[in-house]
Parts: structure tokens; C-alpha cells; sequence
């Protein structure tokens, strides 16, 4: 079930990269957003590979990309434009620039760069749930009209290319309905064994197959604890792998036990409840038929 | 075949909108779905659904409406024909387009009661209450001697019925009470004040400054506009409040989630305020704080919201010793508890899940609203309760 071709070729714009594994639906959501120049909303476990997606569609379509990172504090307005009334009025003091122009005192924020550009570029709004509440509606006209006006100076900036406008949400917070009615939306699935491997190979293409196996039946085994407070992730799983490939750690070492469980966990909890689970006896499975029947390679 | 997508997902309660279908067609009506299957149910889905709490009622309904079917051809003939006339689309029925020209709430509310109506039937209703009264840690048995309780399982049925009648009316009138709106209610919630280190730039101070220096330019700051109101949420729970769990616990998200509140603590209590009020939902005596510390760790300018359907048998609120748990006996009154807290805080609201309809009848509801103003468990009433809250002082 690999993409296809479209009977309208320009849709296939985007098909993952060389380091970037994306399934067909993932394709499918990136290539529907460019083609009806919508915001494409991604969420998904963290670790899941969002933030990294927009990098890589943007060098897939050879385009330049611009960050918008979110934080609590963010307000709508950064994101287009900042009056610097300090340095302008420092410079009245000191008499240096020119003060008389109100412009060389607006500083663009990542919006307001996106819509200036000379070429379509591709914008990530990152986290859009760690702000305000209002913050997705602040800034639902600007994304839908591509449009928006300096207040000091009058002047309308309208985007000379649509960009390519990619936001990640973590859930920590609901998103208002006319911002999602807006969106194309894709949740990003934790990726099955197969795609894994995929996944992995791009980071460590010389890893033995028989240790990789190893690690994912420890790692998914992981995954499959309830009790953890935190699951592992890929990025995690990536880091492990380097780490293991660092010490030499050989496929019977896996076998036998996790080394180096600090990648991977990241709670005080979650370790002791692994040691507990050691000390009661306990060993984790060293065969994929061990995990049940949904890893039945 | 379309259209029975769009009715199917939102048979299934998924909230797809015009806007979203409209989306899928423009996509369609360019060929992007490539007259594939696959595809299409990718474009599909990211078309219209929006949170992958649908995603398998999507997937049931696409199975259901798709199954079986070869999309190559007939898919672009018969959209394009949709697209060309949709009053034309050949498997619409006359009543079915006009069921599409007056989409409204109405006509979704009365599909959603005829489902809902079956499933009373089949007491499936009754079960799932039950097993969300469950979730309380509150037992029946244990705690509730049963000469004291009114009611009983009675009367907690008799809510349920009320409630659920109540939930579709909230969708025409009142709304439902999602974390979001609550949230949204919940922000009037602010008496903003300027403290703590100065790092806004004052533009108008410093002009003045500046003139007052001659010109030499001097720069103001001040501290932001902080909310400075502190909450403190009384919660029933347990007994009759079961039946409310949900949308209870809705409001408790919308509170920890809110970072705008300067402070906000929250104790439990079981239908009436005695000399203990719980740290936890669990009530345990280990974990209990003397309602007299309430006091003393909270001054007057805390904000006090008590949520509780203040239905009880009246000598747990008018007696002495009329604590319903035996073991803990009392020799204040619970009216005069609640009085006490009248006195030491400025602003003290009540908040009942019950509807407006039914506080009368119960004689201990109507001594409460004596005390407290009572708002109801819903948009309107948490967002006139806030409004009561920050009111100016009586």
C-alpha cells in the first residue's frame, strides 16, 4: 500500500526523504495541505517525529523554512510584527539611525518573514498548545487571508507565496472548532515493527539485523508496560542504539538484559519499577512470540 | 454514496460541518484522491476528521459505506455529477434533500434523542450510569445507614433520568458543558492588579519622565497585569453527586488547566461541611484538614466556590450529630459551618448540578440559597457564578 501516482501528478509534491520515513497517509495529509493551501495539523506521541516532519518537507520541495516556537508567554501579534519603541527611542537619544522612519523599527516575526519572502516557504508553528487559549483564533485570519497590517505604519503585508504552514499540537490543551475546521489533520501513529526498522536504518545503517531485533523486542516490550509513567519514544530508541553501538554491546548482552536503561527511561519511577521487576525474578522477553500475538513477525 | 458518509460519521457522533465536507470535494473535484481507495481514505479522513478520539468511528463508517466497492470509475462519474448539480445526486431521495438544505439543530437533536431513546429501552442507559457512579470511590453500602438516606438508588436513577434528558436540552439552549467553554467562562475570572518585578515597558511614564528630564530620555518599567484572584473549590462527591461525575470532573480539568488563577485549592466534602473537609476525593480521615484550618490558611480575599447538589435528608444540615457517617459524629450544626464560611469570606458561591427546576423540592436546598447565591452546573451559571465572584463588595 505504498503512495501512488495521482491522475493529477502535481499533487505528489511530497513523499518523505532519504532520512525522513513517513507512511502513506502521512504523504497523503502533506500533499493534500500543499494542494489546498490549508494548515496541515499534526499531532501524535511526543517523539513521534513532528517537529522533524516540516524540516523535511521543506527539503523535499526545496523550499526554506521558518520556526515559530510556541511558549506559554507567545502572543498572536510576535508572530507578525514587533514595534521596538525601546531602540527607537534610544536611538532618538543617542542620535544614531533613522528615527524619523517608523519602519526600521518594525521587527518581523516568523509570519511576518514567511509572507515577504521572495519564494514559497514552509512554516512551522510549533507547539500551538502550549499558549493562551485565544492564541489559535489570534491568528486563524492571518493564516486563512495571508494578509495582515502594521498598525504604526499602515502598510498591509500580504504574502507574496502561500507558505506551506505545518503546526504540531501535543494535546495539552483542546483547540478551538474554527481553527480545526480550517485544518487538514493527521495524527501520527507510533510507528508498527516494520516501519521501525525503516525508521532505524536511516540513523544506523550498518546495525547487525539480529541485534536490532533485540533491541525492538526490548523496546517494544517497554512500550508495553502500563505501569510506565513514561513510554519510550523513537527519538529515545535512536539515542539507545547509539549508545549500545558506542560501548559494543554485542546481540547476547541485549539478550540477556537492557543496558543502559537511562536512555530510555527517563522517571525515577519508571527505573525502579524495572528493577523491581528484575529483582521479583522477571525477565524480559527475548523472542518476538514472547510479546503477544500483534508482533507475530 | 457520499452523502451516506457524511449522515453515517454523523450518526456516529463525529462532528463533521459544511466546511469540512466542502473541503473533501474541493479535493476530490481536483483529483487528488487519484481514483484510489487508499487514497481517497486518507484525503478523507484528514478532510474531516479532527481528533483521533473519531478515528474509529471513521474507520467503521468508511468500512461500512466502502466495503466491497471497486472505486476506480465510479467514484469521479458520480462526484462529478454531485459536483455538476448536487440537488441531482441520484441516490437522494426528495426527503433527503431536504434534510440537507435544513441541516440544522434541530433534526440532529431529534436523531440523537431516537438513539438515545433506544438505548433506554434496552437499559443500556442504566448500566452505563451505574458503572460511572463506580468510578466514585463511595460505595452504597458502607458508608449510608439506610434509615438515614432519602431516597436511595431511587432517587440517584431519578437524577440520572434527569440528566440525561438534560444533555440534549444543553445542546439547544444552555450547551454543553466541554472543558473549552468552561474554560472560557472560567476567564472572567480576574481581578487584574500590577505586582511583583517591573518588566513591562511603560511607554506613557516615560514620555513624562523624558519631558520632566528635558529630553534626556528615560526609560519606565512596570510590573504586568497579574490576576490576582485565588479560588478555593468546596466539592461534594460521592452519594446523589454521582450521576454528575462527568461533567463535575470537566470542571475540575478546566480549573487545574487554567494558569490565569493566581492560586487555586480544592477540598471535598460529603453532602454537608462539617469540622473536616478532605485533602483528596477519597475522603480518607488521615488526609482530612480541620475546616477551622480552612480558615485560618485562607483569608478573606480568597474566591470560595462550593459545588455541591445540596440535597440531604435536612437533619444532616439542621441537627446536631447529623453527619451521615456515623463514625463521625458532630456537635456543630452543618448550617452553621456553612454559615462560618459565609462570614469569614468576601464572595462565596454555590454551585448545583441539579437544574433550576428541582431546588425547590428539596427543603435542604432552599436553607442553602439563604446563605449562598446557587448558580447552576452549566455554561451560563458558572459564567454569572464568576460574575458574582468578582463582583464589586456587597
Amino acid at each position: 500500500m505504498g503512495p501512488t501516482m495521482a491522475a493529477n501528478p502535481a499533487f505528489n509534491q511530497f513523499a518523505g526523504t532519504s532520512e525522513y520515513i513517513a507512511s502513506p497517509a502521512l504523504i497523503d495529509a502533506v500533499n493534500l495541505a500543499i494542494a489546498l493551501e490549508r494548515p496541515l495539523l499534526i499531532k501524535g506521541e511526543p517523539g513521534t517525529g513532528k517537529t522533524l516532519l516540516a524540516r523535511n518537507v521543506a527539503r523535499a520541495l526545496g523550499n526554506e523554512m521558518e520556526s515559530w516556537h510556541i511558549k506559554s508567554t507567545s502572543k498572536a501579534q510576535e508572530g507578525l510584527y514587533v514595534y521596538d519603541t525601546v531602540q527607537r527611542l534610544n536611538d532618538a537619544r543617542f542620535g544614531d539611525g533613522d528615527v524619523a522612519d517608523v519602519r526600521h523599527y518594525i521587527k518581523y516575526g516568523p509570519l511576518g518573514r514567511v509572507f515577504q519572502a521572495d519564494e514559497r516557504r514552509v512554516l512551522l508553528i510549533d507547539e500551538v498548545d502550549k499558549a493562551d487559549l485565544e492564541f489559535p483564533n489570534d491568528i486563524l485570519r492571518e493564516l486563512d487571508e495571508m494578509r495582515f497590517t502594521v498598525y504604526e505604519t499602515g502598510e498591509e503585508v500580504a504574502a507574496r507565496h502561500r507558505p506551506v504552514v505545518i503546526i504540531t499540537s501535543n494535546n495539552e490543551k483542546e483547540l478551538p472548532d474554527p481553527f480545526l475546521r480550517r485544518c487538514v489533520f493527521h495524527f501520527i501513529k507510533f510507528p508498527a515493527v516494520a516501519q521501525m526498522k525503516r525508521i532505524v536504518a536511516v540513523h544506523h545503517p550498518h546495525l547487525e539485523s539480529a541485534l536490532l531485533d533485540q533491541v525492538l523486542i526490548k523496546f517494544y516490550w517497554l512500550r508495553e508496560q502500563s505501569e510506565l509513567r513514561k513510554k519510550p519514544s523513537t527519538s529515545e530508541l535512536v539515542d539507545w542504539i547509539a549508545a549500545l553501538l558506542r560501548a559494543g554491546v554485542t546481540r547476547e548482552q541485549v539478550e540477556a538484559h537492557i543496558p543502559f536503561i537511562g536512555s530510555l527511561l527517563k522517571n525515577e519511577q519508571d527505573t525502579e519499577m524495572l528493577e523491581q521487576f528484575s529483582e521479583r525474578g522477571g525477565n524480559p522477553p527475548s523472542k518476538w512470540a514472547d510479546l503477544g500475538p500483534r508482533y507475530n513477525q | 454514496m457520499f452523502l451516506n458518509l457524511f449522515f453515517g460519521l454523523r450518526e456516529q457522533g463525529v462532528p463533521v460541518g459544511m466546511q469540512e465536507w466542502m473541503t473533501l470535494m474541493t479535493a476530490l473535484s481536483r483529483g487528488l484522491h487519484g481514483s484510489e481507495l487508499d487514497r481517497f481514505y486518507n484525503i478523507a479522513k484528514a478532510c474531516l476528521v479532527k481528533s483521533e478520539a473519531y478515528f474509529d468511528a471513521f474507520d467503521r463508517v468508511f468500512a461500512h459505506i466502502f466495503k466491497g466497492v471497486e472505486l476506480d470509475l465510479d467514484i469521479e462519474e458520480e462526484l462529478l455529477n454531485w459536483l455538476a448539480d448536487p440537488k441531482q445526486f441520484p441516490e437522494l431521495s426528495d426527503e433527503q434533500k431536504a434534510m440537507l438544505e435544513r441541516l440544522d439543530a434541530d433534526e440532529l437533536m431529534r436523531r440523537f434523542l431516537e438513539t438515545m431513546s433506544e438505548q433506554d429501552e434496552r437499559h443500556d442507559g442504566g448500566g452505563r450510569w451505574v458503572g460511572t457512579g463506580g468510578r466514585s470511590p463511595y460505595g452504597h453500602g458502607g458508608y449510608h445507614p439506610t434509615g438515614i438516606r432519602v431516597g436511595g438508588p431511587g432517587r440517584r436513577r431519578m437524577a440520572m433520568k434527569v440528566w440525561e434528558e438534560r444533555e440534549f436540552r444543553d445542546y439547544s439552549t444552555d450547551s454543553t458543558l466541554d472543558v473549552r467553554q468552561i474554560k472560557s467562562a472560567l476567564r472572567r475570572l480576574r481581578q487584574l492588579t500590577r505586582q511583583g518585578p517591573s518588566t513591562e515597558f511603560d511607554l506613557d511614564a516615560t514620555i513624562d519622565e523624558t519631558c520632566r528630564n528635558a529630553g534626556e530620555i528615560d526609560l519606565v518599567f512596570r510590573p504586568e497585569r497579574r490576576n490576582n484572584v485565588r479560588l478555593l473549590l468546596l466539592m461534594d462527591v460521592g452519594g446523589t453527586m454521582d450521576p454528575y461525575y462527568e461533567p463535575v470532573s470537566r470542571l475540575l480539568t478546566a480549573l487545574h488547566e487554567d494558569r490565569g488563577l493566581r492560586d487555586f485549592k480544592a477540598y471535598y466534602f460529603h453532602n454537608c461541611i462539617y469540622e473536616l473537609v478532605g485533602t483528596t476525593a477519597n475522603l480518607y480521615r488521615a488526609e482530612a484538614l480541620p475546616t477551622g484550618d480552612l480558615f485560618r490558611r485562607y483569608d478573606e480575599r480568597w474566591k470560595v466556590a462550593i459545588v455541591g447538589d445540596a440535597a440531604m435528608h435536612p437533619a444532616e444540615l439542621l441537627s446536631e450529630r447529623g453527619n451521615i457517617n456515623p463514625r463521625r459524629e458532630t456537635s456543630t450544626r452543618g448550617v452553621d459551618w456553612l454559615r462560618r464560611i459565609d462570614e469569614h469570606f468576601e464572595r462565596v458561591v454555590w454551585i448545583n448540578p441539579d437544574p433550576e427546576a428541582e431546588w425547590d423540592n428539596s427543603q435542604t436546598c432552599q436553607v442553602i440559597r439563604t446563605i449562598f447565591p446557587m448558580f447552576r452546573l452549566s455554561v451560563t451559571g458558572i459564567a454569572n457564578a464568576v460574575g458574582a465572584l468578582v463582583a464589586a463588595k456587597r
